[in-house]
């Protein structure tokens, strides 16, 4: 039988999702559903003065509407809100807990009716009266106010000394404005109390999260609580902590004693997390042969007033480039705005544009091919820990990628490249991320007909998790995949970590395979139990599970069925629940790497940008499935087009709102922007990562590739863009 | 979003009948532009009138060789109607290079006039707009105003016209048929939008109780040397920055005729005759190019973000103008812009 770990098998949940018969947390109907819609604050900043829900009240069909005057008890102390993903430090915002308003779009009251339109009708006649206070929402103008945090990573040696007396140095800040996910699927949650018992379906990248919050906010009993989220529309990060409509749909349901769904607008998604804007600065000081001697990266980013929000944006340097001097500085602005969240490579996207930015940039200064200035400082350890990889194939991405792409036909000066009216410009970046394995437990239930199934509570956003779970059990316990049934979104599975930080599939995995080989342990046992059984005096690790037996491994001939063993051992099942080893193993770095290579054609007098091409060449470890992976890193490289060329939350920093809070106006690229896009996925054995040797493919596709835009910009025009988006007006001086 | 009554018109007749008794109706075609502004609580009609069902639908060729278009033709079967992809095929592209297939499907021609303005405020109930509540202010004088106009704005309002069809339709001089309590009259499409002065809540100078019915094209359709570009930030699904639609009758390469209009930078479709005659006699060059653009942008004005419009619309009017020329006008699934 053919492996299923490596094939591109298509998804196990395709038909569900195309048919409609896959339920997201928006579509459990009960009977007797109550719809809630939010009113949401106007003003960024202030107090609620009075609310006016009475003409709301009259409304045909509207139950009640719940504020912070009326709602039922909540906890009330900080520790209560702290999810698996709170900032260290602050405090979690408290949904309709107080007359305080923290930001605009804040939810302030919740109506709610029989259906979901007059819920909405009804909302429009809530009066609010604020007492307004000053507020900041610009990261520029409140840049003085940064503050430092102590993440970053340690400096070493005298950076500042040796970019001083360096023979090539380039210094330059980077900003990136902004950003939202705007997954397809709203935010929703259904609430239904039942009996003391309360079940939640929520969209959520993590049920058991959801469900510890709930306990904690509501005072709940762990067994009291379920959360389900079997399908997600779409995540990318802003599914990782519980939002605001978990709360405000299992308030409504408990005030009501009824279920209650709370659905999102569109416009109300943009007051949950976001990209925090940030401004990096880098600093480079090169050798003149392009080896670096001076490395500083500093970042300022944006949080809210009340929690401190900030992740890894300056440490990347460290895991690509030597140098021997270096010094990270990470700084936040609180802004009265949501707290920032994380959002697809948090930290690597912005970081790393900025880092590979300035790489470009210096490969200019110093008259070099840009890829050659990351081999001349390629670095085979961590810098910051000074450890070597469990593997690094970041040399033959580069060398793939350059390859696919034809670059050594590139022209190294800018606008020596046309074709038309069109300046035709290739520039490339690195990329990295973490290959991190968090401690999972599956649950496997063989049945004696030889089906199998496979679960944990993990959430597939999307991303292919079903299938990918699917595969390895079918390998592992030696059955079709047809005979697998994967169960996830469910927080009374075994215990499963978020689904983020591309920790998933390694986790995951490797947790199936410790408890399929306790399966396997258990068939053999049965086996040797058997009548002059041909497997007597095998250990576990002697057999395998192929083609519906017990097999050993040396002698093929020795094999029982794994039917006949369980029917001679009186087993109609075997239940099995094991987790994965999680390496303490700090002698090693894990990471994943990738090299992206991409052609703009730019428009010389009238500044339109085509991305053209994009080959991303990336070595993540074994790749379970090409097919979903493939999709993956594409939808990746996609983002990175986005996030290049049109993605930009803008504010109207008088009012403190943002101002084009909708899909039309919020520009992500749509398919005329997507031309030619090459993955690659660079052959990279790695038993010293994890038993499997997954990776994870989650983060690693956006990373770099708006830093190898910008920089093929700049090849075809001679323009350096630092602030993103490069929309057309920064590209031509038209006045 | 308040609630309404929805009722059906049957014919013209019945659809005037029914606004004349309810000053708060408004009539639904598409319902593409209206439908989100209730959702919005930017519009509460008491009243909608459906007029989807009147029997408007026919594009026919007219005794004077032009064509009359039904009101309620919708955009996509407009743009791909022989006669008007023969004909008028400035007409056929600007319609495509609008909106998505989805949106073009349900749009109808009357209501592609009537769509209201995308500028951010009007969206925005948050926030003070003279066209959403007037007397209120104008938040994107000093706001965000990238997406906004540039020529012919007042102090009350800086708000563009989002339609690219309409940009065509002012370029091929379109008379545009009306029917309201006191009979039927036509408007000439120059005079049908208007400028925002101090009544930026009226875009158009039909009457409330008015109902378009058809949209006339005349004879001259600049089949041979015609061009519709549109600038927008990304390459599709996007209202303009800056459009330009261009039509020039030839005589070898001196120009007999000349029509050009702009989209995406006032609260109308922007012409300016003198900036038509600049072309007559002249030879299809840059320079003559160059002169019809600054007249056609005189007296253009920026607001901040969109500062960068004035010289984009030069630049982008010097390039439409040499692809009608040339007769290789702007593809729409091409995105290359040649």
């Amino acid at each position: 039988m053919a492996s299923y770990i490596g094939s591109a098998t298509s998804r196990v949940d395709g038909r569900a999702k195309v048919t409609g018969e896959a339920k997201y947390a928006g579509e459990f109907n009960v009977p007797g559903l109550v719809h809630g819609y939010v009113v949401e604050s106007t003003i960024p900043k202030g107090r609620i003065v009075r609310i006016d829900i009475s003409g709301a009240l009259e409304v045909d069909g509207v139950i009640d509407v719940l504020t912070h005057r009326n709602r039922p008890q909540m906890a009330d102390n900080d520790d209560a809100y702290k999810d698996e993903v709170a900032t260290e430090k602050g405090s979690p915002y408290r949904p309709l807990y107080d007359d305080i308003v923290l930001f605009s779009g804040q939810p302030l009251a919740l109506v709610l009716a029989e259906d979901w339109e007059t819920a909405r009708v009804a909302a429009s006649l809530v009066k609010v009266e604020y007492q307004k206070a000053p507020h900041v929402t610009d990261l520029h103008a409140e840049r003085a106010n940064a503050f430092a945090i102590d993440k970053p990573e340690e400096p070493r040696g005298d950076a500042e000394k040796a970019f001083a007396s360096a023979a090539v140095r380039h210094e330059a800040e980077y900003f990136i404005p902004t950003e939202h996910h705007n997954p397809m699927e709203l935010f929703a949650s259904t609430a239904i109390w039942d009996d003391g018992k309360l079940t939640v379906y929520d969209k959520t990248q993590g049920v058991q999260n959801v469900q510890q919050y709930l306990c904690g906010v509501f005072k709940l009993k762990p067994d009291a609580v379920r959360v389900m989220s079997p399908y997600m529309g779409g995540g990318f990060g802003s599914g990782l902590r519980p939002q605001y409509q978990v709360v405000l749909a299992v308030l409504a349901a408990r005030a009501l004693k009824r279920p209650v769904r709370v659905m999102l607008s569109r416009a109300q998604m943009y007051a949950l997390g976001h990209r925090p804007a940030t401004i990096e600065r880098l600093a480079l000081g090169a050798n003149s042969d392009g080896t670096l001697d001076a490395m500083t990266h500093e970042a300022i980013a944006v949080t809210s007033q009340f929690e401190e929000f900030a992740r890894n944006d300056t440490g990347w340097g460290n895991l690509l480039y030597k140098s021997p001097n270096a010094k990270f500085e990470h700084k936040l602005v609180k802004l009265d705005v949501p707290t920032s969240c994380d959002m697809r490579a948090p930290g690597a996207a912005t970081g790393v544009y900025a880092l590979e930015c300035a790489m470009d940039e210096l490969a200019v200064a110093l008259k070099m091919d840009p890829v050659q200035l990351r081999l001349q400082c390629y670095s085979d350890r961590d810098q910051g820990a000074d450890i070597p990889y469990t593997s690094k194939q970041l040399r033959e991405c580069y060398r793939q990628g350059a390859a696919a792409f034809g670059w050594d036909k590139r022209k190294a000066e800018p606008r020596s490249m046309r074709e038309g009216s069109d300046l035709v410009g290739w520039g490339m970046a690195s990329g990295v991320w973490e290959a991190l394995q968090m401690p999972t437990t599956v649950r496997i239930v063989l049945t004696a007909n030889g089906h199998a199934e496979v679960a944990t509570a993990a959430s597939d956003i999307g991303t292919g998790t079903y299938t990918i779970m699917a595969q390895v059990a079918a390998d592992m316990l030696g059955l079709p995949i047809d005979n697998i049934s994967v169960k996830l979104g469910d927080s009374t599975l075994p215990q499963c970590p978020l689904e983020g930080g591309s920790w998933i599939a390694s986790s995951v995995c490797n947790a199936i395979a410790n408890t399929a080989r306790a399966v396997r342990g258990d068939l053999l046992k049965l086996a040797i139990g058997m009548k002059d059984s041909p497997l007597t005096g095998t250990g576990v690790d002697d057999v395998a599970l192929i083609d519906g037996k017990i097999i050993s491994r040396r002698d093929a001939t020795r094999a029982v069925s794994i039917a006949s063993a369980m029917q001679s051992g009186n087993a109609d099942r075997i239940t099995r629940e094991e987790a994965n080893k999680v390496a303490e193993d700090k002698s090693r770095a894990r990471n994943v790497h990738s090299a992206i290579f991409a052609e703009v054609r730019v428009d010389e007098q009238l500044g339109v940008i085509r991305v053209t091409r994009v080959v991303n060449a990336v070595a993540a470890g074994r790749i379970l499935n090409p097919k979903t992976a493939h999709s993956q890193v594409m939808g990746g490289v996609v983002w990175g087009i986005g996030m290049a060329l049109h993605e930009e939350t803008l504010f109207d920093h008088r009012f403190g709102r943002v101002m084009n809070a909708n899909i039309a106006e919020y520009h992500v690229p749509v398919n005329a922007d997507v031309h030619d896009i090459k993955v690659i996925f660079v052959d990279e054995p790695d038993e010293i990562v994890n038993p499997l040797g997954i990776k994870g493919l989650g983060e690693i596709g956006i990373v770099g590739v708006a830093a190898a835009i910008a920089n093929a910009v700049y090849h075809a025009t001679g323009k350096r863009v630092r602030d993103l988006p490069i929309t057309l007006d920064k590209m031509v001086q038209f006045n | 979003m308040i609630p309404f009554q929805y009722a059906r018109a049957n014919d013209v007749a019945d659809a005037i009948k029914q606004i004349a008794t309810d000053p708060s109706a408004k009539f639904i075609a598409g319902g593409t532009n209206l439908i989100d502004l209730i959702k919005y609580d930017v519009e509460g009609p008491s009243r909608l009138i459906d007029i989807s069902h009147l029997p408007l639908r026919s594009v026919e060729p007219t005794s004077a060789g032009g064509v009359l278009i039904g009101a309620m033709v919708p955009n996509t079967d407009l743009a791909y109607h022989p006669l008007i992809e023969q004909r008028y095929p400035l007409l056929s592209r600007a319609i495509l290079s609008g909106a998505s297939q989805q949106l073009r499907n349900m749009a109808s021609t009357g209501g592609n006039l009537l769509q209201r303005t995308r500028c951010f405020y009007y969206y925005d109930t948050a926030t003070p707009c003279n066209k959403r509540e007037p007397g209120s202010g104008c938040s994107a004088i000093d706001g965000v105003n990238r997406i906004n106009a540039i020529l012919g704005t007042s102090e009350a309002c800086i708000a563009t016209h989002p339609s690219d069809m309409c940009v065509a339709l002012a370029a091929l001089e379109a008379t545009v048929h009306v029917a309201g309590p006191a009979g039927a009259r036509t408007i000439a499409f120059a005079d049908f939008h208007r400028l925002p002065g101090n009544t930026p809540q009226r875009d158009t100078n039909l009457e409330p109780d008015e109902i378009i019915t058809a949209i006339e094209l005349p004879p001259k359709g600049f089949s041979a040397n015609y061009s519709y570009l549109k600038i927008r930030d990304r390459l599709s699904y996007a209202f303009a920055l800056v459009s330009v639609a261009a039509a020039l009758e030839l005589d070898g390469d001196t120009i007999k005729e000349a029509r050009l209009a702009l989209g995406g930078v006032a609260h109308k479709p922007w012409r300016s005759t003198a900036a038509e005659a600049a072309l007559l006699g002249q030879r299809t060059d840059a320079a003559a190019f160059a002169k019809a653009a600054d007249w056609l942008l005189h007296g253009a004005k920026g607001y901040g973000h969109n500062n960068f419009k004035i010289g984009l619309a030069r630049r982008a009017i010097i390039r439409t103008l040499g692809q009608a020329a040339r007769g290789t006008p702007q593809s729409n699934s091409d995105k290359k812009i040649r």
